[in-house]
Parts: C-alpha cells; sequence; structure tokens
C-alpha cells in the first residue's frame, strides 16, 4: 500500500504536455500500489496551474513560494523527499524532461530509494521496462527498495485523460530553504511559434548533409506548412548550424510523432535512438546505402535541394484539394 | 584545484547488441571508457592547463573507477590522457548499483576532500544518468548537470569575481541555462563540453580553440607516463560497502526491440505524397 508522488511540471496556469505522460504512469502505478496519485507542483507561481492539475489527479499539493522562483534540485529535491514522506508514497515518478533528470536522482539519495530511469513501461508494481545501450535494447528491473524513483520517457506514454471529477488542491509550505550556494543566472531560450519536439505530432529533421545553417530554412518552410517541430541529427547541432536543443537523438530529444521527416541524415545508431518509435519515418537522402534508410517506412533517394521543394508544393497542392 | 574524475567503462556501443540467458552478451566485448566520462578526463584536463602552452597550471586530477580487475585498462587511458593518478575499486558488475557506486564515491570524497567532482551525464550502456546528481545529493553539494560550457570565477556582489566558483552552461529543454555554482561541486558534463571553447579556465587565453573533435588521445608519451603513475586498488569493503546489502535495483531480463516492417523506397516525390497521404494517413 502506497501513493504515488507525481511531480507535475507547469506553465502558468497550465500543466505542461509533458507531466501528462507521468500522470498516466503514476495512475497505473497507483492502482499497482494500492494507493493514490498526488500530483505536486513546486515554484513561485504554482498555485495558478493547481486546478489544472485537479482535473488529473484526485490529490494536489502545491508549494507555492517566491523563493522557489526559479528551479533549482537542491532547493526542490529536498522538498520533494519531504512530501514523500508525509504522504505515503511508495514511488515517486517524473517525465524524464531536463528538469526532472535533474532532480529525482538527487530526491533518491535523499530517501536513500533506488531508481528506474526513462522507462517504458510499468510491469506489475516493482518492475520497469527501460530501454538500454542507446535503444537498442529493454532491460526489466526490479527496484526493491521501500521507495522507488522512477523517470518515465514521454514518448512511450499516452497522455493521461481529464479524470470524471476534480480532485482535491492543498498547499504545503517549502519549509526552509537553501540552494547550498547554487544561483540561476540567466537562460538563453530559444524562442518558436513552433510545438515543442516532444509534443508534435509531425517533426521535420535535418542532418550534416543540410551543409549550413541557412539551408534549414527550407526545411522550416516543409515544418511551418506542417505545423511540425524542427530537429536535427548531432552532426548538425555539433556543427553549429541549428540550436543544440533541436537534437533528436540518444543524448538529445526523444521523440514519437505521428510522422518523422530525416533529412540528408545517414542515421547513426546516436540519431536512430532518438527517433525509432516514431510512427511513419520518411527519410530522404541522395546516397541510396545510408542506414536511415532501414528504419525508414518511405524512402526517396534524392538531394534534399531538389526533394524539398518539390515537397512543399506538393503538400500545398494536396492541402488546396481538400 | 583537486579534480575527482569518476569514469565508467562500457561496451563498444558500436557493436552490434547480443543477447545470452536473457541478458546481454559480453563475452570478448571491445571495451571503452565511457564517452562522456571521457568528456569528463578532457574537462578536467582543460580547466587545469594552459591551452595554448599546453602546460598544466597546477592542481590534480585523481580517476576513480568501480568496476571488474579488466577494468584497470580503461583506468590507464585516462591517465595516459593526463590524469595524474588513480584509484580502481574492484567489485563486480552484478554487486553494484548506482546507490552503491555512490557510497563508495563518498566515501572516497571524505578522504580526498576534491574541489569539484566532473564526471559524464551518463553512461552509454545503461543509460541511466544518476550518479551524479545522487552524489551531489548525498554530499550535501550543489549540482550543474548537463554542462556544455564551464566558466571559472563566477561574479558575486560588489563586483569582484569569486575565484572559486563556475558559471555552468547546462544543456535544458528549450535553451541552455546558465547556473552559478560555488566549490566544492558536482559537474556532469554533456556532449557539446569538448567544443572549442567550451571551457574558460581564466589561463587558456579567450581566443585558443580547441580542435572541437572530442576528448584528446593519449599521446605515445602520455602512454608511456601512465605506466608509472599511482593506481591504488581497493575493495568495496574498504569503502564502507559490507557487501551485505544487495544492489537496489535487481535486472530480471533484456530483450531486443522488436525490428520495424521493411519499408519500401518511392520514385518521386508525389508518389510520397500520395502514399503519406492515402496509405499511411498521416498527411
Amino acid at each position: 500500500m502506497g501513493n504515488v508522488l507525481a511531480l507535475c511540471e507547469f506553465s502558468g496556469s497550465t500543466v505542461r504536455t509533458s507531466a501528462l505522460a507521468n500522470l498516466a504512469f503514476a495512475r497505473a502505478a497507483a492502482a499497482a500500489h494500492g494507493g493514490e496519485v498526488i500530483a505536486v507542483l513546486l515554484g513561485a507561481g504554482a498555485g495558478a496551474a493547481g486546478g489544472a492539475a485537479a482535473k488529473y489527479a484526485p490529490k494536489v499539493v502545491v508549494v507555492d513560494d517566491g523563493k522557489l522562483d526559479h528551479y533549482l534540485a537542491e532547493t526542490f529535491a529536498p522538498i520533494v523527499a519531504r512530501l514523500a514522506k508525509e504522504h505515503g508514497a511508495t514511488v515517486v515518478s517524473a517525465t524524464a524532461t531536463a528538469l526532472g533528470k535533474d532532480l529525482v536522482p538527487r530526491v533518491a539519495a535523499l530517501l536513500d530509494a533506488g531508481m528506474a530511469s526513462d522507462i517504458a513501461k510499468l510491469d506489475g508494481a516493482t518492475k520497469f521496462v527501460r530501454p538500454i545501450l542507446a535503444g537498442n535494447a529493454y532491460s526489466t528491473v526490479e527496484v526493491t527498495t521501500p521507495i522507488i524513483c522512477v523517470t518515465v520517457r514521454q514518448s512511450e506514454f499516452e497522455p493521461a485523460a481529464e479524470l470524471a471529477g476534480a480532485g482535491s488542491v492543498t498547499t504545503a509550505p517549502a519549509g526552509e530553504i537553501d540552494a547550498l550556494g547554487a544561483v540561476f543566472d540567466h537562460i538563453d531560450a530559444q524562442k518558436s511559434d513552433r510545438p515543442e519536439l516532444t509534443d508534435a505530432k509531425i517533426v521535420v529533421s535535418g542532418g550534416r548533409g543540410m551543409k549550413n545553417g541557412e539551408n534549414f530554412k527550407v526545411l522550416e518552410q516543409l515544418a511551418d506548412l506542417l505545423g511540425a517541430a524542427m530537429g536535427a541529427s548531432r552532426a548538425a547541432t555539433d556543427a553549429g548550424m541549428v540550436p543544440a536543443d533541436w537534437q533528436v537523438g540518444q543524448t538529445g530529444k526523444i521523440v514519437a510523432p505521428n510522422l518523422y521527416f530525416a533529412v540528408a541524415i545517414s542515421g547513426a545508431i546516436q540519431h536512430l535512438a532518438g527517433m525509432k518509435g516514431s510512427k511513419t519515418i520518411v527519410a530522404i537522402n541522395k546516397n541510396k546505402d545510408e542506414p536511415i534508410f532501414q528504419v525508414a517506412d518511405y524512402g526517396v533517394v534524392m538531394e534534399w535541394e531538389k526533394a524539398i521543394p518539390e515537397l512543399v508544393a506538393e503538400i500545398k497542392k494536396l492541402k488546396a484539394s481538400r | 584545484m583537486k579534480i575527482l574524475v569518476p569514469i565508467k567503462r562500457v561496451p563498444d556501443p558500436t557493436q552490434k547488441v547480443k543477447i545470452k540467458d536473457g541478458h546481454i552478451d559480453l563475452t570478448g566485448a571491445p571495451w571503452i571508457v565511457n564517452t562522456f566520462d571521457e568528456y569528463a578526463v578532457e574537462t578536467a584536463l582543460r580547466l587545469l592547463e594552459n591551452g595554448e602552452t599546453g602546460a598544466r597550471i597546477g592542481g590534480e586530477i585523481v580517476v576513480v573507477s568501480i568496476g571488474p580487475e579488466d577494468a584497470a585498462k580503461e583506468i590507464r587511458t585516462c591517465l595516459a590522457m593526463g590524469a595524474d593518478r588513480a584509484i580502481h575499486v574492484v567489485a563486480r558488475d552484478e554487486d553494484i548499483d548506482s546507490l552503491i557506486v555512490v557510497k563508495v564515491l563518498q566515501s572516497i570524497v571524505a578522504a580526498e576532500k576534491p574541489d569539484l567532482v566532473v564526471m559524464g551525464k551518463q553512461a552509454v550502456d545503461g543509460d541511466a544518468n544518476q550518479v551524479g546528481q545522487m552524489l551531489a545529493g548525498k554530499l550535501g553539494w550543489p549540482q550543474a548537470t548537463f554542462a556544455a560550457s564551464i566558466q571559472c570565477g563566477t561574479p558575486s556582489a560588489g563586483g569582484h569575481t569569486d575565484k572559486a566558483g563556475f558559471v555552468v552552461g547546462r544543456e535544458v529543454d528549450g535553451g541552455v541555462e546558465y547556473k552559478r555554482v560555488p566549490t566544492p561541486a558536482v559537474i556532469t558534463v554533456d556532449l557539446r563540453i569538448v567544443g572549442a571553447h567550451a571551457i574558460q579556465n581564466g589561463t587558456t587565453p579567450a581566443s585558443f580553440a580547441y580542435s572541437g573533435e572530442g576528448a584528446r588521445l593519449p599521446s605515445l608519451k602520455g602512454i608511456m607516463a601512465a605506466k608509472k603513475k599511482p593506481m591504488a586498488a581497493g575493495k568495496l569493503g574498504d569503502y564502507g560497502v559490507d557487501g551485505k546489502t544487495p544492489p537496489s535495483i535487481r535486472e530480471v531480463g533484456v530483450t531486443l526491440p522488436p525490428a520495424r516492417p521493411a519499408g519500401q523506397l518511392v520514385a518521386d516525390i508525389p508518389t510520397l505524397v500520395k502514399k503519406l497521404a492515402e496509405e499511411a494517413k498521416v498527411l
């Protein structure tokens, strides 16, 4: 018997899409542990999103303190660990976002909890299936500590649906806050009107063969026509063609859209690890021997310079005909 | 500045994954230093050298690894890159997990008193991404994970620079976050930490560009020197792990992901769009 403490990232008065994957996991875990889902919202202004979170969880705990105005693992981890104990949690979970990946292992250390990272599936109460070796194998692990910490791979869980009735929202104090000398300085944010890479239904990615950042504008036309997010291979981000946070791969974002375009991408293991879960994969590459064609559902052997403008024109035609 | 660099050896990730008796078959597998940890050694070296002249500017780099006897080879590789000495805690892989590794590292930190622990953000075999954060949590130290850049010295109140701290550029969702941490701290590094200008230590001229091609290869001189560098060997028991507490996480079994059904090459773009619209129904 134990509850599931599910960390819930928010933006203004809404719950982030990424958090819905964790809430879906949390429901399954709560059923297996015979307990309840307790969604936790932490940070300055968290109160505004309490109502939104209560649509998905029977209980919501909000810790809203001006001193938590920027996320820091040092200040957040002790609060999460304390709430886990206060609420009888046997599972503490978060989506494997940059924040979740930074925070949850620190919470695990404070709770002496074994941790399963980036899981793809829950198997019973204490077993988890998770990708290893860049997604080339799936390992089932059993965690034997009284409290289990988990991060959840967003692309592997359908977003939680709203509950029939809204849950209750309570507040909890932050307690003593000590950042241990760590200070949030600033963030260089990549502003974009496009959907988040990890949430997008369609992703258009370019690789080394795009040659330079200017050429990505051609791909952006395709992306904007489709309402897609932009992605890139490590070769392209490392070469500085596009921002680092566009990187799809083992060490970048893991995506699983309905439709993934890999343009001028060779298909290194590293990249495949980040997009193999896509429903339909289209590869466009001038070299027919590239490994990307082995995972693609549809391949076109063609230079991108010719293929992409044609593709844009054809899709416009298709849209006009509907 | 004394820097502790925990490293792990991993099976060469370019090799095809084989399964035997429900677990990964590592018989005859070639081993390498985990790429992220290799980058951590590179990071430590760049923090403690003048990149332009190649001269060390003092400090000490201690490499530590917890793993089987054979792992001594990968530890030597790090010494050949330029680390000063090593600690090898000999343990079977099945006897350790993240929490046990962290306990050993905690005990080494207590004895060595480093100013900084630098390590890879994750090992490319288990892909867990836990040990750095757990160690920082256990030590009560600040952490800066997924570092893409490190600048030594942090601006502090009154306009002067606190020489002991770092400004770390962290790869986060939607951009790069700059976080200031004092010493001692734990930093875990991401791939871009080996960029041409990623590390600014105040000695290497800011205009100096590293090759940006990853970690340095050990030179012949480095390989010879590494043979004479001290490597202390110990057992888990020497570091407060009694062996009575089993690992908190156990692998039940491993499976290969289902193969994707074979795709098709299409002749031209109009055909592609037609198929995406009518066959795959994704447009």
